[in-house]
């Protein structure tokens, strides 16, 4: 049993079933994104404070450059499937998942950032804030939260350890959220019976590491789904270039399409995160 | 696995091949095995969700006293944490645990595992691309993912009866910052098994509405133009964008709320929260009122989800069985896509009393009386269509001509819950609970019968028992009535719709806070009337079973004589369903069409030049 219009296009609406399918399956991840943009408005809104420029805006606006070239490589490539010139095809998608592999890369390098980045009050009010040291002598995981409240030591920590972090001391928690250009980290050490609370900025630590790690998670769950697809076509299911290069090239504009969306979201991300 | 050569073939052959069990009833890709399971599945939930209602009546109209069998069962499953011992030491009193998650997975059960899946999974693949004259949905592997995310999802579900702490305990609409500090010690708790079933039925339902709407953009049959579409279709189409742009935004907050509940993020947690007298060491700083209108952007077009395929049904039954064409068929085409629209804008009159604010409340509730219109407007075109007709009686009739009080009813005790004022007094009342029952019970779930009864012929090639299909209606239809209307009275007298003692509390206060013991006495005849409803739906269970291989046998692919596509297919349908290319060449209702042989014109008949003799009798 053949389903009809699989890949010839039905006249009446000019498209394929798959580009009906994924124009709506796009729809409804709009609605997605929507309704976590939303939520990022409505919690901004309420916040007393809210960080400018905390995180690395070099870092975002590489990233950025990243995605839009992979567009790019994306319609290039599928533009060389239409012509019928299959290993130029092959070239540009392949720069297409490098892309994403440097996107993913950098991103996983911000993360791991923010979960040694820690924030220390001590118990004479002390702030300060910086990323953790390995001469670090208290056993520390990322995912604790928070390390130490009250000056309640973690589980297996002695009253001798020390904690070490490459950092400063901001006046106060405005500071932290907008250093100043021009403060100086240096080597801090400090003894751990003198913390009072020891929290690193994952996404438990304020509302905005919370909707910063939460958008940026699920958008880079979408690059990777989007690179294991367009990989998929790529090796294992080239094949079918053979046997039918109209389904081929359909999938490819398919898998183009959702590659596009996710490029779109990290244009709106990266604003909203990094800029404003 | 039965060995079967198949596998070459199989793109090319039609009707011949002959695959193994696993692959022709589990693993199938053939809409109508789909559509088959989705309906088994949801009915067996649908029982399920139902029985835990009829424990919880239990409790509300003998507070404190041992279930009598069961107790002692569901003290042997659950432990007794959750099962206790009443006053004389018998052991099965329901705990307010056990009660509290009763509550929160009848609604889940019931709305997204039983009659969506009902209505949409079973009823929208069986009907919809033989209606459309398809010979399958555009995706069916995606259609066969889509069960298998429902059916993992629902299994995740009522696996958390069984997880230490029991299953979610904060209602259906899980509501922030509850659902995050119940159970917080245990880790994963049941709230955390539901938001991950959620997820699951989430991606069922998207990925199934994807495939819906592009079988119904891309595999009409030729000639089968829009206006053309048999109403149910609409209906389902309707429905489709409903879950398609709704649910999106309940997996955010799913997500948000999972976050919330393993990463200590504070999304739906403010600033300051204490629990047991101990504040929470969290960030702070999150809105519950942010939960609400996320749950509540998907809860309320959800009820249209629940409605518009039972509109879509009973249109079916109600043409085919009055002979004549449905009056108003574009208005009603209309009226079901003002109220797509219109359900996107209608959510926050769930959130009145939350403090959202009166300008907002006033804005919702201006939508919320919009949106009764073209309700009203598809009721009163279905009500009209019976004027004038020779009406059979048959039992799909009889479920689809109930509906129509029944929903008018629910939907016509809904406007006082839209408007700000009066809904002050009703909120969270028994009122509340007998109004969308109305709506859901004795409406969908009778519409949902009217088509089981309806088009059981077709996917079986017998019919159900009349007789007993008849039993099964009268019995239920009373029996619904004595549940739900008492509960008006109840709600209206200020029962709240939470009391684990179900009033016993107020009772006792006495004087101004007090309710009578009338009131309160109500709830033991409505859960009387409960389980004798759990026991007319006997005759169902077991017709719908004996039928398969003992009921009456069809004499022709188009037992009820009716117009739309479906009938033209053999009985039961084969795989890729028609015989031949179908082309349509009229409307969808042409009953009694004046000069014509039959009463009922088929879609598919060509057109003959006919002699004029009133008028021209060809609509299309």
């Amino acid at each position: 049993m053949e389903i009809p219009y699989a890949v010839k296009p039905r006249p009446d609406t000019g498209l394929y079933n798959a580009k009906v399918g994924i124009w709506l399956f796009l729809a409804s991840e709009v609605m997605l994104f929507g309704a976590l943009f939303c939520s990022y408005i409505l919690l901004r809104v309420n916040a007393t404070d809210w960080p400018h420029h905390w995180l690395n805006i070099w870092l975002g606006m590489t990233n950025t450059i990243v995605l839009i070239l992979s567009s790019v490589t994306v319609v290039l490539s599928w533009s060389e499937l239409k012509m019928g010139r299959f290993n130029r095809y092959r070239f540009y998608q392949a720069i297409t998942i490098i892309c994403a592999l440097v996107f993913l890369g950098i991103k996983s390098f911000e993360y791991h950032d923010k979960f040694i980045h820690y924030q220390v009050i001590l118990k004479d009010g002390t702030m300060i804030d910086g990323h953790l040291q390995k001469e670090t002598t208290m056993p520390v995981s990322w995912h604790e939260q928070p390390v130490i409240v009250d000056g309640k030591l973690p589980r297996g920590a002695k009253d001798t350890d020390m904690v070490t972090l490459d950092g400063w001391y901001p006046p106060n928690e405005g500071e932290v959220w907008n250093p100043p250009l021009n403060h100086e980290d240096k080597k801090i050490e400090i003894p751990a019976n003198k913390i009072k609370f020891m929290e690193n900025y994952g996404p438990w630590h304020t509302t905005y590491t919370a909707i910063y790690f939460t958008l940026t998670g699920l958008h880079a769950l979408h690059v990777i789904a989007g690179a294991i697809v367009i990989f998929a076509i790529w090796g294992p299911l080239a094949k079918v270039w053979e046997q039918d290069p109209e389904r081929y090239t359909n999938r490819v504009e398919v898998s183009g399409l959702f590659w596009h969306f996710v490029d779109l979201v990290w244009i709106f991300l990266f604003p909203v995160l990094y800029l404003l | 696995m039965q060995p079967t050569t198949h596998a070459d073939t199989h793109a090319h052959t039609s009707n011949h091949e002959e695959p193994g069990f696993w692959q022709k009833y589990i693993f199938s890709t053939d809409h109508k095995i789909i559509g088959i399971q989705y309906g088994v599945t949801a009915l067996m939930f649908l029982f399920l969700g139902f029985c835990l209602m009829m424990i919880m009546r239990w409790q509300l109209a003998y507070p404190n006293h041992a279930v009598p069998v069961i107790g002692k069962l569901l003290y042997h499953v659950l432990g007794e944490d959750m099962v206790g011992k009443d006053a004389a030491g018998n052991v099965g009193v329901i705990m307010p645990d056990l009660y509290n998650s009763f509550g929160a997975m009848h609604g889940t059960i019931m709305v997204f595992l039983a009659i969506v899946p009902l209505a949409f999974g079973a009823f929208g693949n069986f009907v919809t691309p033989l209606q459309i004259g398809a010979p399958d949905m555009t995706f069916p592997r995606v259609n066969m993912v889509s069960y298998q995310f429902y059916f993992f999802g629902g299994v995740l579900m009522l696996s958390s009866f069984f997880i230490p702490g029991g299953a979610a305990k904060s209602g259906w609409t899980s509501y922030s910052p509850l659902a995050t500090v119940s159970d917080m010690g245990q880790h994963p708790n049941g709230q955390t098994f539901w938001i991950m079933g959620m997820v699951c039925l989430i991606s069922s339902s998207l990925l199934g509405a994807v495939n819906f709407i592009t079988t119904i953009i891309q595999l009409r049959a030729k000639g089968l133009s829009w206006m053309r579409l048999p109403f149910f279709v609409w209906a389902q189409f309707v429905t489709a964008f409903l879950l398609l742009l709704a649910f999106p935004p309940l997996e955010a907050a799913s997500v948000l709320q999972l976050m919330d509940n393993l990463l200590h993020t504070s999304f739906f947690l403010p600033t300051g929260l204490v629990v047991s007298g101990q504040a929470l060491h969290i960030s702070g700083g999150g809105s519950p009122l942010l939960w609400q209108h996320l749950f509540w952007f998907l809860g309320h077009p959800e009820v249209y989800v629940l409605i518009l395929p039972g509109m879509g049904i009973v249109t079916e039954i109600l043409a085919c069985n009055t002979r004549k064409p449905i009056w108003g068929y574009r208005s009603m085409v209309y009226a079901v896509l003002v109220i797509g629209f219109l359900s996107f804008i209608v959510w926050a009159h769930h959130m009145y009393l939350t403090g959202m604010g009166t300008r907002i409340a006033t804005f919702f509730q201006t939508t919320t009386m919009m949106i009764s219109i073209p309700s009203v407007v598809i009721l009163t075109a279905l009500f009209i269509s019976l004027w004038g007709a020779s009406i059979r009686f048959n039992t799909p009739m009889l479920f689809a001509l109930a509906f129509l009080p029944m929903f008018g009813i629910g939907g016509l005790t809904g406007l006082p819950l839209g408007f700000n004022a009066s809904d002050i007094h009703l909120h969270d009342t028994y009122y509340v609970i007998a109004h969308f029952h109305y709506i859901v019970a004795p409406g969908t779930i009778f519409a949902l019968f009217a088509g089981i009864y309806y088009w059981y012929p077709k996917a079986t090639g017998r019919f159900m028992n009349e007789f007993w299909g008849r039993v099964h209606f009268g019995l239920s239809f009373l029996f619904m009535n004595l549940i739900f209307m008492p509960m008006f009275y109840q709600g209206m007298e200020g029962l709240s719709r939470r009391m684990y003692d179900g009033g016993a509390t107020y009772e006792a206060a006495g004087g101004v806070v007090g309710l009578s013991k009338y009131v309160i006495g109500l709830n033991v005849p409505i859960s009387h009337a409960v389980w004798a409803l759990g026991l007319s739906q006997i005759p169902f269970i077991i017709n719908f079973f004996w039928s398969v291989n003992r009921g009456k046998k069809v004499t022709s692919d188009n037992p009820w004589d009716a117009t739309t596509l479906e009938w033209q297919t053999p009985t039961p349908p084969p795989h890729g369903n028609f015989v031949k290319q179908l082309e349509v060449f009229r409307g969808p209702y042409e009953y009694s069409v004046p000069g014509h042989s039959t009463d009922f014109t088929p879609q598919n008949e060509p057109e003959k030049p006919e002699p004029l003799t009133h008028g021209n009798p060809v609509r299309s």
